[in-house]
Protein backbone atom coordinates (compact mmCIF):
# COMPACT_ATOMS: atom_id res chain seq x y z
CA UNK A 1 0.00 0.00 0.00
CA UNK A 2 1.67 3.53 -0.84
CA UNK A 3 0.55 6.13 1.73
CA UNK A 4 2.38 9.03 -0.20
CA UNK A 5 0.73 12.06 -0.33
CA UNK A 6 0.64 13.81 -3.85
CA UNK A 7 -1.31 16.94 -4.05
CA UNK A 8 -1.22 18.46 -7.93
CA UNK A 9 -3.60 20.82 -9.45
CA UNK A 10 -7.52 20.67 -9.27
CA UNK A 11 -7.26 18.85 -5.88
CA UNK A 12 -4.66 21.49 -4.44
CA UNK A 13 -7.46 24.02 -5.68
CA UNK A 14 -9.94 22.52 -3.78
CA UNK A 15 -8.06 22.09 -0.60
CA UNK A 16 -7.26 25.80 -0.53
CA UNK A 17 -11.03 26.63 -1.69
CA UNK A 18 -12.36 24.53 1.37
CA UNK A 19 -9.76 25.53 3.94
CA UNK A 20 -10.58 28.78 2.49
CA UNK A 21 -14.52 28.52 3.52
CA UNK A 22 -13.62 27.32 7.06
CA UNK A 23 -11.89 29.74 7.82
CA UNK A 24 -14.28 32.25 7.38
CA UNK A 25 -17.35 30.84 8.68
CA UNK A 26 -15.16 29.60 11.85
CA UNK A 27 -14.28 33.23 12.46
CA UNK A 28 -17.76 34.82 11.13
CA UNK A 29 -19.53 34.24 14.56
CA UNK A 30 -16.46 35.58 17.03
CA UNK A 31 -17.58 37.89 19.26
CA UNK A 32 -15.26 41.69 19.03
CA UNK A 33 -14.60 40.97 22.35
CA UNK A 34 -12.45 38.19 21.19
CA UNK A 35 -10.40 39.64 18.35
CA UNK A 36 -7.42 40.48 19.94
CA UNK A 37 -7.08 36.65 21.26
CA UNK A 38 -8.55 35.34 18.03
CA UNK A 39 -5.76 37.20 15.82
CA UNK A 40 -3.72 36.19 18.29
CA UNK A 41 -4.94 32.73 17.81
CA UNK A 42 -4.66 32.04 14.40
CA UNK A 43 -1.02 33.57 14.30
CA UNK A 44 -0.15 30.79 16.56
CA UNK A 45 -1.75 28.38 14.19
CA UNK A 46 0.14 29.33 10.97
CA UNK A 47 2.93 28.48 13.14
CA UNK A 48 2.44 25.19 11.46
CA UNK A 49 5.51 26.87 9.10
CA UNK A 50 7.68 25.40 11.45
CA UNK A 51 6.69 21.35 10.28
CA UNK A 52 7.36 23.14 7.03
CA UNK A 53 11.12 24.40 8.51
CA UNK A 54 11.34 21.10 9.57
CA UNK A 55 11.15 19.63 6.76
CA UNK A 56 12.87 21.68 4.82
CA UNK A 57 16.49 21.62 6.71
CA UNK A 58 16.10 17.80 7.25
CA UNK A 59 16.41 18.18 3.03
CA UNK A 60 18.53 20.44 3.00
CA UNK A 61 22.30 18.82 1.08
CA UNK A 62 24.28 22.41 1.21
CA UNK A 63 25.80 24.89 3.49
CA UNK A 64 23.24 27.85 2.24
CA UNK A 65 20.11 25.23 2.40
CA UNK A 66 21.81 24.12 6.01
CA UNK A 67 21.49 27.72 7.05
CA UNK A 68 18.23 29.12 5.51
CA UNK A 69 16.65 25.90 6.56
CA UNK A 70 17.74 26.77 10.53
CA UNK A 71 16.58 30.39 9.94
CA UNK A 72 12.97 29.02 9.21
CA UNK A 73 12.89 26.45 11.64
CA UNK A 74 14.18 29.51 14.43
CA UNK A 75 11.97 31.49 13.07
CA UNK A 76 8.66 28.95 13.08
CA UNK A 77 9.58 28.01 16.37
CA UNK A 78 9.31 31.34 18.28
CA UNK A 79 6.16 31.82 15.74
CA UNK A 80 4.43 28.66 17.68
CA UNK A 81 5.43 29.03 21.24
CA UNK A 82 4.91 32.89 21.05
CA UNK A 83 1.69 33.08 19.85
CA UNK A 84 0.54 30.32 21.51
CA UNK A 85 2.35 31.72 25.17
CA UNK A 86 0.25 35.37 24.61
CA UNK A 87 -2.79 33.67 23.58
CA UNK A 88 -3.28 31.32 26.25
CA UNK A 89 -2.07 34.57 28.64
CA UNK A 90 -5.21 36.54 27.06
CA UNK A 91 -7.60 33.80 27.21
CA UNK A 92 -6.88 32.73 30.69
CA UNK A 93 -7.54 35.91 32.31
CA UNK A 94 -10.91 36.45 30.27
CA UNK A 95 -11.86 33.27 31.96
CA UNK A 96 -10.05 34.11 35.24
CA UNK A 97 -11.36 37.27 36.04
CA UNK A 98 -15.05 36.78 34.19
CA UNK A 99 -15.43 34.38 37.07
CA UNK A 100 -13.67 35.79 40.05
CA UNK A 101 -15.90 39.39 39.78
CA UNK A 102 -18.79 37.88 39.53
CA UNK A 103 -18.11 35.37 42.27
CA UNK A 104 -17.06 38.64 43.76
CA UNK A 105 -20.19 40.43 42.97
CA UNK A 106 -22.69 37.82 44.63
CA UNK A 107 -20.55 37.67 47.77
CA UNK A 108 -21.34 41.50 48.06
CA UNK A 109 -25.20 41.19 47.43
CA UNK A 110 -25.02 38.60 49.54
CA UNK A 111 -23.48 40.32 51.96
CA UNK A 112 -25.85 43.33 52.09
CA UNK A 113 -28.74 41.65 52.44
CA UNK A 114 -27.37 39.45 55.75
CA UNK B 1 9.03 -0.23 4.24
CA UNK B 2 10.45 2.54 6.57
CA UNK B 3 9.04 5.15 3.83
CA UNK B 4 5.80 3.40 3.88
CA UNK B 5 5.17 3.22 7.64
CA UNK B 6 6.49 7.10 8.18
CA UNK B 7 4.01 8.29 5.24
CA UNK B 8 1.06 6.30 6.85
CA UNK B 9 2.58 8.14 10.70
CA UNK B 10 3.02 11.56 9.16
CA UNK B 11 -0.53 11.76 6.87
CA UNK B 12 -2.25 10.52 9.82
CA UNK B 13 -0.83 13.36 12.40
CA UNK B 14 -1.23 15.73 9.67
CA UNK B 15 -5.40 15.00 9.65
CA UNK B 16 -4.84 14.99 13.25
CA UNK B 17 -3.16 18.57 13.61
CA UNK B 18 -5.56 19.97 10.69
CA UNK B 19 -9.08 18.67 12.81
CA UNK B 20 -7.36 20.05 15.61
CA UNK B 21 -6.50 23.54 14.24
CA UNK B 22 -10.13 23.99 13.08
CA UNK B 23 -11.67 22.27 16.38
CA UNK B 24 -9.72 24.80 18.33
CA UNK B 25 -10.34 28.30 16.88
CA UNK B 26 -14.22 27.29 16.59
CA UNK B 27 -13.91 26.59 20.60
CA UNK B 28 -12.43 30.37 20.79
CA UNK B 29 -15.39 31.88 19.48
CA UNK B 30 -16.67 31.84 22.95
CA UNK B 31 -15.19 33.26 25.67
CA UNK B 32 -16.43 30.26 28.02
CA UNK B 33 -15.00 27.84 25.89
CA UNK B 34 -11.80 29.94 24.28
CA UNK B 35 -8.76 28.90 26.56
CA UNK B 36 -9.86 25.20 26.11
CA UNK B 37 -9.43 25.68 22.21
CA UNK B 38 -6.21 26.97 22.13
CA UNK B 39 -4.80 23.72 24.03
CA UNK B 40 -6.53 22.02 21.66
CA UNK B 41 -4.83 23.90 18.91
CA UNK B 42 -1.62 23.77 21.00
CA UNK B 43 -1.70 19.70 20.93
CA UNK B 44 -2.54 19.53 17.23
CA UNK B 45 0.64 21.49 16.78
CA UNK B 46 2.73 19.43 19.13
CA UNK B 47 1.55 16.35 17.32
CA UNK B 48 2.12 17.76 13.96
CA UNK B 49 5.87 18.77 14.91
CA UNK B 50 6.70 15.19 16.64
CA UNK B 51 5.72 13.73 13.37
CA UNK B 52 7.56 16.12 11.15
CA UNK B 53 10.83 14.71 12.31
CA UNK B 54 9.71 11.15 10.96
CA UNK B 55 10.82 12.85 7.74
CA UNK B 56 14.13 11.74 8.43
CA UNK B 57 13.18 8.63 7.06
CA UNK B 58 12.89 9.53 4.01
CA UNK B 59 14.94 12.71 2.96
CA UNK B 60 16.22 12.74 -0.59
CA UNK B 61 19.15 11.26 -1.33
CA UNK B 62 21.85 14.43 -1.77
CA UNK B 63 20.80 15.37 1.90
CA UNK B 64 21.40 11.64 3.45
CA UNK B 65 24.69 12.48 4.50
CA UNK B 66 24.30 15.38 6.42
CA UNK B 67 21.42 13.95 8.32
CA UNK B 68 22.82 13.58 11.49
CA UNK B 69 23.94 17.70 11.14
CA UNK B 70 20.31 18.44 10.21
CA UNK B 71 18.33 17.22 12.77
CA UNK B 72 20.67 18.60 15.32
CA UNK B 73 20.37 21.90 13.78
CA UNK B 74 16.27 21.35 13.52
CA UNK B 75 16.37 20.39 17.87
CA UNK B 76 19.06 23.57 18.56
CA UNK B 77 16.41 25.77 15.96
CA UNK B 78 13.31 24.38 17.60
CA UNK B 79 14.71 24.83 21.30
CA UNK B 80 16.25 28.15 20.84
CA UNK B 81 13.82 29.62 18.94
CA UNK B 82 11.05 28.56 20.91
CA UNK B 83 12.56 29.06 24.65
CA UNK B 84 13.11 33.01 23.55
CA UNK B 85 9.88 33.24 22.43
CA UNK B 86 7.86 31.83 24.90
CA UNK B 87 9.94 33.58 27.70
CA UNK B 88 8.85 36.55 26.07
CA UNK B 89 5.62 35.74 25.56
CA UNK B 90 5.02 34.93 29.07
CA UNK B 91 6.62 38.13 30.70
CA UNK B 92 5.48 40.97 28.54
CA UNK B 93 2.85 43.47 29.32
CA UNK B 94 -0.53 43.05 28.25
CA UNK B 95 -0.29 46.63 26.84
CA UNK B 96 2.68 45.49 24.60
CA UNK B 97 0.44 42.53 23.03
CA UNK B 98 -0.37 44.36 19.71
CA UNK B 99 3.46 44.44 19.19
CA UNK B 100 4.10 40.54 20.21
CA UNK B 101 1.15 39.37 17.80
CA UNK B 102 3.28 42.15 15.65
CA UNK B 103 6.22 40.64 15.39
CA UNK B 104 5.61 36.72 16.10
CA UNK B 105 3.43 37.08 12.80
CA UNK B 106 6.98 38.39 11.26
CA UNK B 107 8.36 35.25 12.64
CA UNK B 108 5.79 33.43 10.62
CA UNK B 109 6.06 35.15 7.75
CA UNK B 110 10.14 34.81 7.43
CA UNK B 111 10.03 31.04 8.20
CA UNK B 112 7.74 30.72 4.99
CA UNK B 113 9.64 33.07 3.13
CA UNK B 114 12.58 30.87 4.30
CA UNK B 115 11.31 27.22 3.49
CA UNK B 116 11.01 29.20 0.02
CA UNK B 117 14.19 30.05 0.06
CA UNK B 118 15.48 26.48 0.69
CA UNK B 119 13.56 25.27 -2.29
CA UNK B 120 14.59 28.20 -4.99
CA UNK B 121 18.17 27.20 -3.36
CA UNK B 122 18.19 23.74 -3.47
CA UNK B 123 16.68 23.88 -6.97
CA UNK B 124 13.71 21.08 -5.70
CA UNK B 125 11.14 22.61 -7.42
CA UNK B 126 9.52 20.53 -9.83
CA UNK B 127 7.41 22.06 -13.21
CA UNK B 128 6.14 25.60 -13.73
CA UNK B 129 3.50 25.53 -11.32
CA UNK B 130 5.73 24.66 -8.41
CA UNK B 131 8.21 27.22 -9.19
CA UNK B 132 5.34 29.99 -9.61
CA UNK B 133 3.70 29.18 -6.33
CA UNK B 134 6.98 29.06 -4.02
CA UNK B 135 7.90 32.51 -5.92
CA UNK B 136 4.63 33.44 -4.64
CA UNK B 137 4.96 32.27 -0.91
CA UNK B 138 8.34 33.29 -0.59
CA UNK B 139 7.20 37.24 -2.17
CA UNK B 140 4.06 37.03 0.44
CA UNK B 141 6.91 35.99 3.07
CA UNK B 142 9.47 37.59 2.69
CA UNK B 143 6.95 41.03 2.52
CA UNK B 144 5.11 39.85 5.93
CA UNK B 145 8.30 39.51 7.38
CA UNK B 146 9.63 43.10 6.96
CA UNK B 147 6.46 44.80 7.05
CA UNK B 148 5.47 43.13 10.37
CA UNK B 149 9.02 44.26 11.69
CA UNK B 150 8.29 47.94 10.57
CA UNK B 151 4.64 47.84 11.93
CA UNK B 152 6.30 46.15 15.18
CA UNK B 153 8.60 49.37 15.19
CA UNK B 154 6.04 51.38 14.98
CA UNK B 155 3.72 49.90 17.87
CA UNK B 156 6.66 49.98 19.99
CA UNK B 157 7.18 53.60 18.84
CA UNK B 158 10.74 53.13 17.74
CA UNK B 159 9.54 54.06 14.47
CA UNK B 160 7.52 57.71 15.73
CA UNK B 161 6.30 59.18 12.74
CA UNK B 162 5.22 57.90 9.34
CA UNK B 163 8.06 58.07 6.74
CA UNK B 164 6.53 60.58 3.72
CA UNK B 165 7.90 61.37 0.78
CA UNK B 166 7.37 62.73 -2.79
CA UNK B 167 7.47 59.95 -5.29
CA UNK B 168 7.06 57.26 -2.62
CA UNK B 169 4.13 55.57 -4.30
CA UNK B 170 5.77 55.47 -7.73
CA UNK B 171 9.58 53.52 -5.75
CA UNK B 172 6.94 51.08 -4.12
CA UNK B 173 5.34 50.24 -7.44
CA UNK B 174 8.88 49.89 -9.14
CA UNK B 175 10.06 47.71 -6.18
CA UNK B 176 7.22 45.69 -6.68
CA UNK B 177 7.25 45.80 -10.35
CA UNK B 178 10.94 44.88 -10.03
CA UNK B 179 10.75 41.65 -8.01
CA UNK B 180 7.38 40.81 -10.02
CA UNK B 181 9.86 40.99 -13.18
CA UNK B 182 12.72 38.81 -11.47
CA UNK B 183 9.95 36.10 -10.52
CA UNK B 184 8.84 36.22 -14.35
CA UNK B 185 12.80 35.83 -15.25
CA UNK B 186 13.45 32.71 -12.81
CA UNK B 187 10.36 31.19 -14.01
CA UNK B 188 11.42 32.14 -17.97
CA UNK B 189 15.40 30.64 -17.01
CA UNK B 190 13.85 27.61 -15.62
CA UNK B 191 11.74 26.93 -19.36
CA UNK B 192 14.17 28.28 -20.87
CA UNK B 193 17.28 26.20 -20.02
CA UNK B 194 21.04 27.71 -20.80
CA UNK B 195 23.10 30.32 -18.98
CA UNK B 196 21.59 32.98 -17.21
CA UNK B 197 22.41 36.74 -17.10
CA UNK B 198 23.98 35.89 -13.58
CA UNK B 199 24.69 32.86 -11.24
CA UNK B 200 20.86 31.36 -9.91
CA UNK B 201 21.93 31.96 -6.66
CA UNK B 202 22.46 35.74 -7.05
CA UNK B 203 19.18 35.98 -8.72
CA UNK B 204 17.41 34.50 -5.75
CA UNK B 205 19.16 36.91 -3.07
CA UNK B 206 18.15 39.67 -5.31
CA UNK B 207 14.45 38.71 -5.63
CA UNK B 208 14.42 38.21 -1.98
CA UNK B 209 16.18 41.69 -1.09
CA UNK B 210 13.47 43.18 -3.76
CA UNK B 211 10.66 41.64 -1.72
CA UNK B 212 11.75 42.41 2.36
CA UNK B 213 12.66 46.23 0.79
CA UNK B 214 9.18 46.08 -0.31
CA UNK B 215 7.41 44.86 2.76
CA UNK B 216 9.97 48.38 4.56
CA UNK B 217 8.66 50.77 1.99
CA UNK B 218 4.81 49.85 1.88
CA UNK B 219 4.85 49.44 5.68
CA UNK B 220 6.57 53.05 6.28
CA UNK B 221 3.84 55.48 5.15
CA UNK B 222 1.19 53.76 7.23
CA UNK B 223 0.30 55.77 10.22
CA UNK B 224 0.87 54.28 14.01
CA UNK B 225 -3.61 54.25 14.15
CA UNK B 226 -3.61 52.02 11.31
CA UNK B 227 -1.19 49.74 12.42
CA UNK B 228 -3.80 46.99 13.96
CA UNK B 229 -5.55 46.45 10.46
CA UNK B 230 -1.38 46.41 8.78
CA UNK B 231 -1.14 43.42 11.03
CA UNK B 232 -4.44 41.92 10.71
CA UNK B 233 -3.07 41.75 6.81
CA UNK B 234 -0.05 40.34 7.31
CA UNK B 235 -1.39 37.68 9.38
CA UNK B 236 -3.56 37.05 6.84
CA UNK B 237 -0.44 36.92 4.48
CA UNK B 238 1.44 34.85 6.24
CA UNK B 239 -1.61 32.33 6.50
CA UNK B 240 -1.32 32.51 2.87
CA UNK B 241 2.41 32.08 2.11
CA UNK B 242 2.16 29.06 4.85
CA UNK B 243 -0.70 27.35 2.77
CA UNK B 244 1.36 27.77 -0.49
CA UNK B 245 4.63 26.70 1.61
CA UNK B 246 2.42 23.62 2.03
CA UNK B 247 1.92 22.79 -1.75
CA UNK B 248 5.35 23.18 -2.78
CA UNK B 249 6.72 21.05 0.13
CA UNK B 250 3.24 18.47 -0.55
CA UNK B 251 2.12 19.33 3.54
CA UNK B 252 -2.05 19.26 3.27
CA UNK B 253 -1.52 20.49 7.08
CA UNK B 254 -0.12 23.37 6.16
CA UNK B 255 -1.84 24.19 3.13
CA UNK B 256 -5.60 23.61 5.40
CA UNK B 257 -4.04 25.90 8.41
CA UNK B 258 -2.06 28.42 6.05
CA UNK B 259 -5.16 28.96 4.19
CA UNK B 260 -8.10 28.45 7.08
CA UNK B 261 -5.66 31.65 9.15
CA UNK B 262 -5.53 33.27 5.76
CA UNK B 263 -9.60 33.66 5.07
CA UNK B 264 -9.79 34.03 8.81
CA UNK B 265 -7.11 36.95 8.79
CA UNK B 266 -8.73 38.46 5.85
CA UNK B 267 -12.23 38.68 7.41
CA UNK B 268 -11.24 40.10 10.48
CA UNK B 269 -9.40 43.19 8.46
CA UNK B 270 -12.52 43.61 6.88
CA UNK B 271 -14.15 43.72 9.88
CA UNK B 272 -11.71 45.68 11.21
CA UNK B 273 -11.57 48.40 8.55
CA UNK B 274 -15.24 48.78 8.33
CA UNK B 275 -15.14 49.56 12.23
CA UNK B 276 -12.81 52.33 11.23
CA UNK B 277 -15.57 53.02 8.14
CA UNK B 278 -12.22 52.71 6.22
CA UNK B 279 -11.82 50.45 3.32
CA UNK B 280 -8.75 48.91 3.28
CA UNK B 281 -7.25 50.30 0.36
CA UNK B 282 -7.76 53.90 2.10
CA UNK B 283 -5.49 51.76 4.88
CA UNK B 284 -2.84 50.58 2.70
CA UNK B 285 -2.51 53.89 0.22
CA UNK B 286 -3.77 57.32 1.39
CA UNK B 287 -1.61 58.19 4.11
CA UNK B 288 -3.80 58.63 6.65
CA UNK B 289 -3.30 61.71 9.41
CA UNK B 290 -1.71 63.92 6.67
CA UNK B 291 -4.37 66.43 5.81
CA UNK B 292 -5.02 67.31 9.33
CA UNK B 293 -1.45 68.89 10.37
CA UNK B 294 -2.68 71.72 7.73
CA UNK B 295 -5.99 72.12 9.27
CA UNK B 296 -4.73 73.26 12.98
CA UNK B 297 -6.48 76.56 14.95
CA UNK B 298 -9.69 76.08 13.43
CA UNK B 299 -11.47 74.86 16.10
CA UNK B 300 -13.21 77.48 18.47
CA UNK B 301 -13.52 77.94 21.79
CA UNK B 302 -10.74 77.04 24.12
CA UNK B 303 -9.66 73.76 26.07
CA UNK B 304 -11.27 74.33 30.17
CA UNK B 305 -9.17 72.54 32.99
CA UNK B 306 -10.54 71.27 36.13
CA UNK B 307 -9.12 70.02 39.38
CA UNK B 308 -9.30 65.96 39.73
CA UNK B 309 -10.72 65.62 42.51
CA UNK B 310 -13.37 68.15 41.53
CA UNK B 311 -14.63 66.27 38.63
CA UNK B 312 -14.27 62.87 41.01
CA UNK B 313 -16.67 64.88 43.46
CA UNK B 314 -19.25 65.65 40.56
CA UNK B 315 -19.38 61.88 39.63
CA UNK B 316 -19.92 60.88 42.88
CA UNK B 317 -23.25 62.99 42.93
CA UNK B 318 -24.05 61.94 38.87
CA UNK B 319 -26.58 59.51 38.21
CA UNK B 320 -25.20 58.06 35.70
CA UNK B 321 -21.85 57.57 34.18
CA UNK B 322 -20.28 56.18 31.13
CA UNK B 323 -16.75 55.66 31.27
CA UNK B 324 -14.26 55.17 27.60
CA UNK B 325 -11.37 53.76 28.38
CA UNK B 326 -8.73 54.29 25.70
CA UNK B 327 -5.62 53.29 25.06
CA UNK B 328 -3.53 56.62 27.34
CA UNK B 329 -5.20 54.50 29.97
CA UNK B 330 -3.26 51.20 29.88
CA UNK B 331 -0.08 53.21 29.01
CA UNK B 332 -0.35 54.49 32.70
CA UNK B 333 -1.01 51.04 33.89
CA UNK B 334 -4.23 52.92 35.70
CA UNK B 335 -7.09 50.01 34.31
CA UNK B 336 -7.18 48.81 38.30
CA UNK B 337 -7.57 52.18 39.87
CA UNK B 338 -10.17 53.08 37.23
CA UNK B 339 -12.00 50.26 38.53
CA UNK B 340 -11.48 50.75 41.89
CA UNK B 341 -12.62 54.40 41.24
CA UNK B 342 -15.82 52.59 39.36
CA UNK B 343 -16.30 50.74 42.60
CA UNK B 344 -16.68 53.54 44.63
CA UNK B 345 -19.22 54.97 42.26
CA UNK B 346 -21.79 52.20 42.59
CA UNK B 347 -21.55 51.76 46.14
CA UNK B 348 -22.62 55.54 45.90
CA UNK B 349 -25.51 54.41 43.84
CA UNK B 350 -24.50 55.71 40.76
CA UNK B 351 -25.21 53.67 37.39
CA UNK B 352 -21.66 52.91 35.75
CA UNK B 353 -21.01 51.62 32.55
CA UNK B 354 -17.87 51.19 30.49
CA UNK B 355 -18.33 51.90 26.91
CA UNK B 356 -15.81 50.43 24.31
CA UNK B 357 -14.69 51.56 20.46
CA UNK B 358 -13.89 48.58 18.52
CA UNK B 359 -10.63 50.57 17.69
CA UNK B 360 -10.28 51.21 21.08
CA UNK B 361 -6.11 50.18 22.14
CA UNK B 362 -3.57 49.18 19.24
CA UNK B 363 -5.85 46.49 18.63
CA UNK B 364 -9.52 45.35 18.26
CA UNK B 365 -10.51 44.09 21.38
CA UNK B 366 -7.62 44.99 23.60
CA UNK B 367 -9.66 46.90 25.56
CA UNK B 368 -11.88 43.91 26.79
CA UNK B 369 -8.42 42.08 27.38
CA UNK B 370 -7.12 45.36 28.79
CA UNK B 371 -10.49 46.06 31.26
CA UNK B 372 -10.72 41.81 32.31
CA UNK B 373 -7.29 41.89 33.31
CA UNK B 374 -8.68 44.70 36.61
CA UNK B 375 -11.42 42.88 36.85
CA UNK B 376 -14.38 44.66 35.65
CA UNK B 377 -16.94 41.90 34.85
CA UNK B 378 -18.14 41.84 31.35
CA UNK B 379 -21.75 42.82 32.22
CA UNK B 380 -20.50 46.32 32.38
CA UNK B 381 -19.02 46.49 29.69
CA UNK B 382 -20.86 47.91 26.52
CA UNK B 383 -19.87 47.83 22.33
CA UNK B 384 -20.35 50.49 20.78
CA UNK B 385 -23.72 49.64 19.16
CA UNK B 386 -25.19 49.26 22.54
CA UNK B 387 -24.42 51.87 24.18
CA UNK B 388 -24.42 55.31 21.80
CA UNK B 389 -28.17 55.98 22.13
CA UNK B 390 -27.73 56.05 26.02
CA UNK B 391 -25.26 59.15 26.51
CA UNK B 392 -28.16 61.62 25.49
CA UNK B 393 -29.47 60.14 28.54
CA UNK B 394 -26.26 60.18 30.91
CA UNK B 395 -24.83 62.51 33.32
CA UNK B 396 -21.42 62.11 32.93
CA UNK B 397 -18.99 60.50 30.14
CA UNK B 398 -15.46 59.84 31.56
CA UNK B 399 -12.90 59.47 28.76
CA UNK B 400 -9.33 58.63 30.01
CA UNK B 401 -6.67 58.31 27.49
CA UNK B 402 -9.42 58.05 24.79
CA UNK B 403 -9.19 60.72 21.76
CA UNK B 404 -9.80 59.79 18.15
CA UNK B 405 -12.61 57.60 19.23
CA UNK B 406 -14.75 60.85 20.47
CA UNK B 407 -13.83 63.03 18.28
CA UNK B 408 -17.04 64.44 17.00
CA UNK B 409 -15.38 65.62 13.73
CA UNK B 410 -15.55 62.33 12.30
CA UNK B 411 -19.65 63.16 12.30
CA UNK B 412 -20.00 66.88 11.28
CA UNK B 413 -16.25 67.89 9.62
CA UNK B 414 -16.24 66.41 5.93
CA UNK B 415 -11.95 67.78 5.64
CA UNK B 416 -11.43 65.73 8.74
CA UNK B 417 -9.29 62.74 7.62
CA UNK B 418 -11.37 60.28 10.29
CA UNK B 419 -14.91 61.64 8.69
CA UNK B 420 -17.19 58.90 8.54
CA UNK B 421 -15.88 56.73 11.07
CA UNK B 422 -18.18 56.01 14.29
CA UNK B 423 -17.59 57.38 17.34
CA UNK B 424 -18.62 56.84 20.71
CA UNK B 425 -20.82 60.12 21.36
CA UNK B 426 -18.95 61.60 24.66
CA UNK B 427 -20.42 65.05 23.61
CA UNK B 428 -24.09 63.93 23.93
CA UNK B 429 -23.82 63.35 27.41
CA UNK B 430 -24.69 66.39 29.68
CA UNK B 431 -20.86 66.61 31.21
CA UNK B 432 -17.68 65.47 29.84
CA UNK B 433 -14.32 65.13 31.66
CA UNK B 434 -11.64 64.06 30.04
CA UNK B 435 -8.70 62.73 31.35
CA UNK B 436 -5.24 63.43 29.40
CA UNK B 437 -1.45 63.91 29.87
CA UNK B 438 -1.45 67.05 28.48
CA UNK B 439 -2.62 69.87 25.69
CA UNK B 440 -1.89 67.49 22.59
CA UNK B 441 -3.10 65.23 19.66
CA UNK B 442 -4.11 61.95 19.46
CA UNK B 443 -2.27 58.68 18.30
CA UNK B 444 -3.39 59.58 14.61
CA UNK B 445 -2.42 63.14 15.20
CA UNK B 446 -6.04 64.71 14.58
CA UNK B 447 -6.73 67.84 17.24
CA UNK B 448 -10.30 67.17 18.94
CA UNK B 449 -12.71 69.23 18.83
CA UNK B 450 -14.43 67.20 21.95
CA UNK B 451 -11.97 69.14 24.22
CA UNK B 452 -12.95 72.86 23.18
CA UNK B 453 -16.70 72.17 23.68
CA UNK B 454 -18.79 74.09 26.18
CA UNK B 455 -19.78 71.09 28.58
CA UNK B 456 -16.16 69.17 28.55
CA UNK B 457 -13.58 70.04 31.27
CA UNK B 458 -10.07 68.72 30.77
CA UNK B 459 -8.89 66.77 33.84
CA UNK B 460 -4.78 67.18 32.39
CA UNK B 461 -2.34 64.92 34.37
CA UNK B 462 -1.22 61.12 34.54
CA UNK B 463 -4.57 59.01 34.42
CA UNK B 464 -3.14 56.81 37.19
CA UNK B 465 -2.36 59.88 39.53
CA UNK B 466 -5.68 61.74 38.44
CA UNK B 467 -7.46 59.20 39.36
CA UNK B 468 -6.25 58.62 43.09
CA UNK B 469 -7.22 61.76 43.25
CA UNK B 470 -10.71 61.26 42.49
CA UNK B 471 -10.97 58.41 44.47
CA UNK B 472 -9.48 60.28 47.57
CA UNK B 473 -11.71 63.14 47.15
CA UNK B 474 -14.99 61.13 46.95
CA UNK B 475 -13.36 58.42 50.43
CA UNK B 476 -13.01 62.15 51.94
CA UNK B 477 -16.82 62.96 51.29
CA UNK B 478 -17.77 60.05 52.78
CA UNK B 479 -15.38 60.27 55.56
CA UNK B 480 -16.60 64.00 56.15
CA UNK B 481 -20.52 62.67 56.19
CA UNK B 482 -19.70 60.15 58.52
Amino acid sequence: MNFEIAITGFVAIYIFMLAAFGGWVIIGDVPAILHTPLMSGSNFVHGIVVVGGIFALLNASTLTEQIIGFVAVLLGAGNVAGGYAVTDRMLAMFKTSGHKSAHASHAKRAAKKS
Amino acid sequence: MYSMIEHLVTGTADLIAAFLFMYGLKRMSSPVSAPSGIRVAGIGMLVAILASFLNAFTVNAAARPHLWVNLGLAVIALVLGASAAWFKGRTVAMTEMPQMVAIYNGLGGGAAGAIAAVELFGNKTHGTTQLVVTLLGGLIGAVSLSGSVIAWAKLDTILKKPLRFRGQRFLNAFVFLASIAVAGYMIFAAHAGGATLLPMASIIWIFFGLTLLFGILMTLPIGGADMPVVISIYNAATGLAVGLDGFVIQEPALMIAGMVVGAAGTLLTLLMARAMNRSVSNVLFSNFGEVSKKKQGKIKGAEKPVEASDAGIFMRYAKSVIVIPGYGLAVAQAQEKLYEFVKLLQAAGVDVKFAIHPVAGRMPGQMDVLLAEAGVPYDLIFQLDDINDDFATTDVALVIGANDVVNPAADTDKSSPIYGMPILNANKAKKCYCVKRGQGKGYSGIANELFYEDNTYMVYGDAQAMLVKMIEAVRGLSAAAA
